[in-house]
């Protein structure tokens, strides 16, 4: 019998298998396109390269903050630790083997992208040690990454400070540029400059073996992108005139801002007491956070552009201006003071001087019965229906010298400060049943009113340019970027004309000539002032000083508060008066009073004794 | 009469071919980057296996065709003793006994064993008065089949031993009864249809299949009984298979099944192999990665990518074109030996070319099936492609054997059928 046939049933067979395997690999191969991703996703690692983040420098282009490497140990995921001496391994890293276990199970826990983070901020030694074995321990390597670090303990709140992206801000973004891990600026100028100051991060594509071991690059590094620097940022502090002012603070609770009027740069902002910015940086802060907090004194509160002070007679100036401006008074305008303000049977006082005040002298001796009175003839002016009109008028002044709202700083924290609406006043004495005699107070800058320092020093600056101002702002230039962003270059007016303010100058010159500054003025610089003493129902009064200089070309206009200190000519306005010298003269020969004046400052410890027993940290220790 | 010995240069070409292949594929698996070139590490070794069986197989044709006829029962007792040493003398490689160590190589005596046992059943099918239907031909013929068999279990490689069951094709072609083979293909088909339905559902279908058939024929009596009786045993067949399934079977055994039958998945313990297989063929495209260029099997990602799991470098790094290039070649050279064998004037030559046709399709059939997830993993090796010496040697000369045959066909006088 012949069963060659049976062959062809046997060819056909071989036939159909072949076809089925050719048809399956097309199948897997050509048409689902889902191996090819999972593939890439299991051999293919992309590893980021950090650029360096943008320098920060000062107005005179010294260096205030540079980069610091800090390592991270990571693992490539699927993480399987093959063959590798783990008592050795504990021994290099410094950790215990019970540790070595617990963050091998987070690690494994925790991982994204194909790795995971098994220890974090490697110190410097422990890499250098590792760094050159790790081929001994396949799937660890190590992620560079670039944390801050400082020049000068200074400036704190200004700078800010870096942080690990929160899941927050990474769900929040809009172009997807960060991951998860990445550090970013969050607080201060790391933060408003964030785009610039962090440059653009690189890529490199690599193929790793079921170990995570690098096994070469991918395309010849087609895919690659080369990481871009971040832009040095200029700013317009002045470094010496800041550091110079936080001398002068140290062992005070209070806030000094410098602008300079001409541009609303500003040349110190400082709030006492501070914090150092290193001991703020990704590997230091754990260590120091919770022990800020915890601090009565505040120190991470920065109460140059946060905290609202009633400014008490540093208002008179602008109450002066508001009261020449809407016709209340005339530059000649003379109101006699007894030494109190009778308002029925409330009395309000006066310090001792004159009888006859003048516009010049209510300044320069801080007569508070001239306000009181300049205040009742704008709220019981013909020109308004009623109080509340009259209020709103004065309100919409004050408004436009930045008060009632941001400015718009870039400084982190920044409060609108107080200032209410009529409705407030409504709501508290009832509609149309209040009149001048309520809120009197106000005249003299007490009462429902607060101003943050920067505040108060754009009203110095305002003054000093007669009638208008730039936003006060803490950038200077940013490396090839032709201007500042645009609201810092935009002049507002205020509804004070230019002409209004001469006697108010005078007035403030005075201050220093023969007022209530006349003490610590400084010889050859006409410093147009005003102190002032903020009653405080918490403790002592606060001292606070506004001021700029030189009166005829004003450079710099500065306010001071230093809480809790007592009178503002004791210890305000000597502060401002000494850093106003040291900007305009930086190479003045110390004179003996000066050098006394600096002394008493520097020595003189105002820290209020309930927070004294209390407070945890020196923060000028170093 | 005039003799010339005529070599099949379709056969040996792509045998050539698939021996280049196999040596690149063995380069690329198992180099890293510069590290070693072609002629050192595995790819190295494999030369020179595959340089020694060229050899050997250059021999063979010097030899008087005759020479296997007369040795085939020496050479299949020869490899029988080897297949008892190894249970005594073999050293244990991935929980199976199946090596003997000789200085620095090992051999694996298995994948000698279909070669002699080819010669074996050539002989014993050629011999004359030779029929399935005698009772004492099939026995003798069991035994020839099942002494290799039982050996290579006892050694615990069971993928070495199911390749034995490539010999039914060969029986069918020689006049086997083919209801032993639609036997065959129906028992897989109810073990399968039963794992992925259960017994109860398949019960169910066939009682319906059965009900419908009546309707149809319920006038034929004579159709009617042994119907039912195939019903029922179906039916028991089922059950039985459910049983042996739940109870009998090893865990890792019932996984390996379920995997392929796409029943669970199971990427990270028996499932893994298949998975990243898959993976790193399908990631391959339609040209692939690039010789040397595969990032799957650079990675060290697929167990055994060498040996059992080769076809993975290739599906990676050639992509469509390369691999079904392979497949390709595979079946043209198996139709091939097809022919060769139909052609041999002599049934002991045609029995022989045909048992080494089909011992290709299954390794063929089930590797690369394997690879791609539509077979069990079963460890059996690409044949001239995969790593590894004893099958290189075994296959080559296997290959050697079954030219030399066809080459002197002329000198064969008689056509038996």
């Amino acid at each position: 019998m012949n069963f060659r046939f049976r062959s062809y049933y046997i060819y056909a067979a071989v036939v159909i298998i072949g076809l089925v395997y050719i048809l399956r690999l097309l199948e897997i191969q050509v048409l689902d396109d889902k191996y090819s991703l999972i593939a890439e996703k299991i051999s293919l690692r992309k590893q980021t390269i950090y650029p360096q983040r943008g320098l920060i420098l000062d107005r005179n282009k010294k260096l205030m903050v540079y980069n610091e490497p800090v390592y991270d140990l990571m693992l490539s995921v699927p993480i399987k630790l093959h063959d590798i001496d783990t008592s050795e391994f504990c021994r290099l890293v410094e950790i215990e083997r019970t540790e070595f276990d617990t963050r091998l199970e987070k690690a494994k826990k925790t991982a994204y992208h194909g790795k995971s983070i098994f220890m974090k901020n490697v110190s410097n030694v422990i890499f250098a040690r590792l760094q050159e074995r790790l081929y001994e321990y396949k799937g660890f390597f190590f992620e560079i990454r670039q944390d801050r670090n400082y020049k000068y303990n200074s400036s704190s709140h200004v700078l800010g400070y870096l942080g690990e992206i929160t899941r927050n801000d990474l769900e929040s973004q809009e172009e997807s540029y960060y991951e998860q891990g990445d550090f970013m600026g969050k607080n201060g100028i790391e933060k408003f400059y964030e785009e610039y100051l962090r440059g653009v991060k690189g890529e490199r594509y690599f193929y790793v073996d079921k170990f995570g071991v690098n096994k070469g690059v991918y395309q010849e590094g087609k895919l690659d992108v080369d990481p871009k620097d971040g832009r040095n940022l200029y700013l317009s502090l002045d470094i010496d005139l800041q550091q110079y002012g936080e001398g002068l603070l140290d062992n005070k609770m209070g806030s000094v801002v410098a602008l300079d009027p001409n541009t609303g740069e500003i040349l110190a902002l400082i709030s006492s007491p501070f914090f150092d910015p290193a001991n703020f940086n990704i590997q230091n802060r754990s260590k120091h956070y919770a022990k800020a907090l915890r601090d009565p004194t505040k120190p991470m509160f920065n109460r140059a552009v946060s905290a609202p002070y009633p400014p008490g007679s540093t208002f008179k100036p602008i109450m002066a201006l508001i009261g020449l401006q809407d016709g209340a008074i005339y530059p000649e305008t003379h109101f006699g003071c007894p030494g109190y303000y009778r308002l029925g049977r409330r009395i309000i006082k006066c310090h001792g001087h004159t009888f006859s005040t003048s516009l010049e002298r209510s300044i320069a001796t801080s007569c508070n019965t001239y306000y009181c009175n300049t205040f009742k003839a704008m709220m019981q002016s013909d020109k308004y229906a009623n109080t509340e009109a009259a209020y709103n008028s004065w309100r919409n002044y004050l408004e436009s010298f930045g008060l009632g709202n941001e400015l718009g700083v870039d400084v982190s924290g920044e409060f609108k400060g107080w200032l209410k609406e009529a409705s407030f006043y409504d709501r508290m004495h009832g509609k149309g049943s209040w009149n001048y005699a309520r809120i009197i107070s106000l005249s003299f800058g007490q009462g429902e009113l607060g101003m943050t320092p920067i505040q108060m020093a754009n009203i110095a600056a305002i003054i000093a340019n007669r009638g208008h101002y730039y936003t006060p702002h803490v950038v200077h230039h940013i490396e090839g970027v032709n201007e500042i962003p645009e609201k810092y270059r935009v002049k507002h007016r205020t509804m004070i004309s230019p002409n209004t303010f001469d006697p108010v100058i005078r007035g403030m010159l005075m201050v220093n000539e023969n007022g209530t500054a006349s003490g610590v003025s400084i010889k050859g610089i006409n410093i147009a002032g005003k102190t002032g003493t903020v009653q405080n129902p918490h403790g002592k009064n606060h001292a606070a000083y506004m001021a700029f200089a030189p009166a005829e070309n004003p450079r710099i206009a500065i306010a001071v508060i230093v809480e809790e200190a007592g009178y503002g000519a004791t210890w305000a306005a000597p502060i401002a008066n000494l850093m106003i010298e040291h900007y305009l003269k930086p190479d003045s020969v110390e004179v003996s009073s000066r050098t006394y004046l600096e002394t008493r400052l520097r020595e003189a410890n105002l820290i209020p004794e309930k927070f004294k027993q209390k407070s945890v940290t020196t923060p000028n220790a170093n | 009469m005039q003799t010339k010995s005529r070599i099949d240069i379709i056969a040996t070409f792509l045998f050539v071919c698939i021996a280049i292949l196999g040596i690149s594929s063995v380069y690329s698996a198992t180099s890293e980057f510069g590290v070693f070139s072609l002629f050192e590490g595995r790819s190295g070794k494999q030369m020179m296996f595959l340089g020694i069986a060229i050899f050997i197989g250059l021999i063979f044709l010097l030899l008087n065709s005759n020479f296997f006829e007369i040795f085939s029962w020496p050479i299949y007792g020869a490899i029988m003793l080897l297949l008892v040493a190894v249970l005594f003398v073999g050293s244990d490689i991935n929980g199976a006994r199946s090596w003997i160590k000789i200085g620095s190589f090992s051999i694996q005596p298995a994948e000698f064993a279909k070669y002699g046992t080819a010669f074996a059943i050539s002989s014993l099918l050629s011999t004359i008065g030779f029929s399935f239907s005698k009772k004492s031909d099939i026995l003798k013929l069991a035994v020839v089949i099942l002494l290799p068999m039982g050996l290579i279990i006892l050694q615990g490689d069971t993928g070495s031993a199911l390749v034995f069951s490539s010999f039914i094709l060969v029986f069918y072609r020689e006049g086997l009864s083919p209801l032993l083979l639609v036997l065959g293909i129906s028992i897989i088909a109810i073990f399968v249809i039963t794992l992925i339905y259960g017994s109860l559902v398949f019960s169910v279908a066939m009682i319906v299949i059965l009900a419908v058939f009546f309707a149809f024929t319920y006038t034929n009596k004579k159709i009617l009984i042994p119907s039912i009786l195939i019903i029922i045993l179906t039916i028991l067949l089922s059950l039985s298979v459910q049983f042996l399934f739940d109870n009998v079977l090893q865990d890792h055994q019932k996984k390996r099944i379920q995997v392929t039958l796409n029943l669970i998945e199971d990427n990270q313990g028996a499932g893994y192999n298949v998975n990243q297989s898959k993976i790193a063929i399908g990631s391959g495209g339609w040209s692939g990665k690039g010789f040397l260029n595969g990032s799957h099997t650079k990675g060290d990602f697929i167990p055994e990518q060498a040996t059992d799991f080769i076809f993975c470098t290739i599906g990676e790094e050639g992509g469509w074109i390369v691999s079904s290039s392979a497949i390709l070649l595979f079946v043209l050279l198996i139709l091939r030996l097809y022919h060769m064998a139909n052609r041999a004037k002599k049934k002991y030559k045609r029995v022989f070319i045909f048992s080494l046709a089909s011992i290709l399709f299954f390794h063929l059939t089930i590797n690369v099936g394997m690879t791609i997830g539509i077979m069990p993993v079963i460890g059996i090796p690409l044949p001239f492609i995969s790593y590894g010496g004893s099958s290189i040697l075994s296959f080559t000369v296997f290959m050697f054997t079954a030219l030399k045959m066809d080459a002197s066909r002329d000198e064969d006088l008689t056509s038996e059928y």
